[in-house]
């Protein structure tokens, strides 16, 4: 996916944004319709408009084509049902702060990142999943969940980390091996 | 020198999911520019984003989908504007870039209104109603004016340093205080200290637009 991802932001393949289309059409269609149904159609379509304008924008040394796509959506479905605006980083900035040149030449390879981090998730503590998920995908804060959950705000947070760290151990694991 | 306090979790996995309102995401993207590691966290974060798109139960798109985007495409000539040259800054930008956007422009730019004892701070427009965010600047030695808060409270140090009991935090530096901890932060002698600070709405305002709305919505 991220090749073609590539190629769209190179050349404009169309055939290569078809095949995208086809793959994340539906699951953006499905993510939208988590908060909104009947708008979950029309912002697939705006999302994919700006993957297909913004392609040549995306960097392969910092997302593969699903995380850069998901903050694509994210960023539509807070723009149009939320109504809310989103402060961004800009990688381009002059004032970021670069990483350490050695931190640099370590570079990890990212590309299975999506595949580890699925498998990953599938061994998740059932309890710890549903956290990630319903922040993810209903877009609730962790208050909200609570109340959903009739939790302690402190159990959905300590879940929410035990989680999180778990899979960023299997990437950071993942990657370094040769 | 990196930063070597940083941002909590539930802030960086809550800016990916984006469930954070827009007066927090002002510090997190800001201190995301000061600090790679949490920059690398947070890219792991957008995975975990990823991965649950990626496994998401799909929804099967309406038959003409595919034919719609495609007419689109062929009609769209606005591509993705050509990143503007980047203007070779004469000094050195203190101000990470979306601060920068609020500003109005670096740190010489700040309009700053005089709190008492040589103190000031710039209240940062946004459309959060549920934040205050401001610009604060504590004169060298001195510490941070008295201010109320309730609930949370994220200071992002800019320029200068402050103490507060025994840590220092520097510039990139976060600390992330609930309502309940008693604390005074104090600027350390050498310099004066500029920080961004992100709290909750004062209570009375949310009791306002209670007092406002209740009549409309007859509770
Ligand atoms: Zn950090």
């Amino acid at each position: 996916m991220t090749l073609l991802l590539l190629q769209v932001g190179r050349s404009r393949d169309v055939e290569a944004f078809e095949a995208l289309f086809r793959h994340f059409g539906p699951r953006i269609k499905a993510y939208m319709a988590k908060v909104d149904r009947n708008r979950a159609e029309e912002l697939t379509q705006e999302t994919m408009m700006s993957v297909w304008r913004k392609a040549s924008l995306f960097d392969a040394t910092r997302g593969v084509a699903a995380s850069w796509i998901f903050t694509i959506a994210r960023n539509q479905r807070i723009d149009a049902l939320r109504r809310d605006r989103r402060a961004e980083i800009d990688p381009d900035d002059p004032a970021l702060v670069p990483e350490t040149p050695m931190a640099a030449d370590q570079a990890l390879d990212i590309s299975q990142n999506v595949r580890l981090m699925r498998e990953a998730m599938a061994t998740l503590p059932s309890e710890q999943l549903q956290v990630l998920e319903l922040s993810f995908y209903q877009e609730q804060s962790q208050s909200e969940i609570a109340t959903r959950l009739a939790l302690p705000l402190g159990t959905v947070k300590s879940r929410m980390r035990l989680g999180f760290a778990k899979l960023r151990a299997v990437l950071e694991g993942g990657s370094k091996q040769p | 020198m990196m930063p070597q306090h940083h941002l909590s979790e539930d802030l960086l996995l809550a800016y990916a999911a984006g469930n954070l309102s827009e007066g927090w995401t002002i510090a997190v993207a800001s201190h995301l520019a000061f600090c790679p590691q949490c920059r690398a966290q947070s890219a792991q974060a957008d995975m975990l984003g990823g991965a649950m798109l990626d496994t998401i139960d799909p929804e099967p798109l309406a038959n003409d989908a595919w034919s719609a985007m495609r007419a689109r495409l062929d009609a769209d000539v606005q591509l993705a504007k050509a990143l503007p040259a980047r203007a070779t800054a004469p000094g050195k930008l203190v101000l990470p870039m979306p601060l920068r956007a609020y500003v109005g422009g670096d740190i010489d730019t700040i309009h700053w209104r005089a709190l008492g004892r040589g103190a000031a701070q710039m209240m940062l427009p946004t459309s959060d109603p549920t934040t205050q965010v401001r610009l604060l600047r504590i004169p060298a030695g001195k510490p941070v004016p008295e201010h109320s808060h309730g609930g949370r409270e994220v200071t992002l140090v800019l320029s200068g340093s402050f103490r507060d009991g025994e840590q220092l935090f520097g510039p990139g530096d976060i600390e992330d205080a609930d309502g309940s901890v008693l604390h005074t932060p104090t600027a350390t002698p050498e310099a004066d200290c500029i920080c961004l600070a992100v709290t909750d709405a004062p209570l009375r305002f949310s009791s306002w637009i209670v007092r406002l709305i209740q009549p409309i919505l007859k509770i």
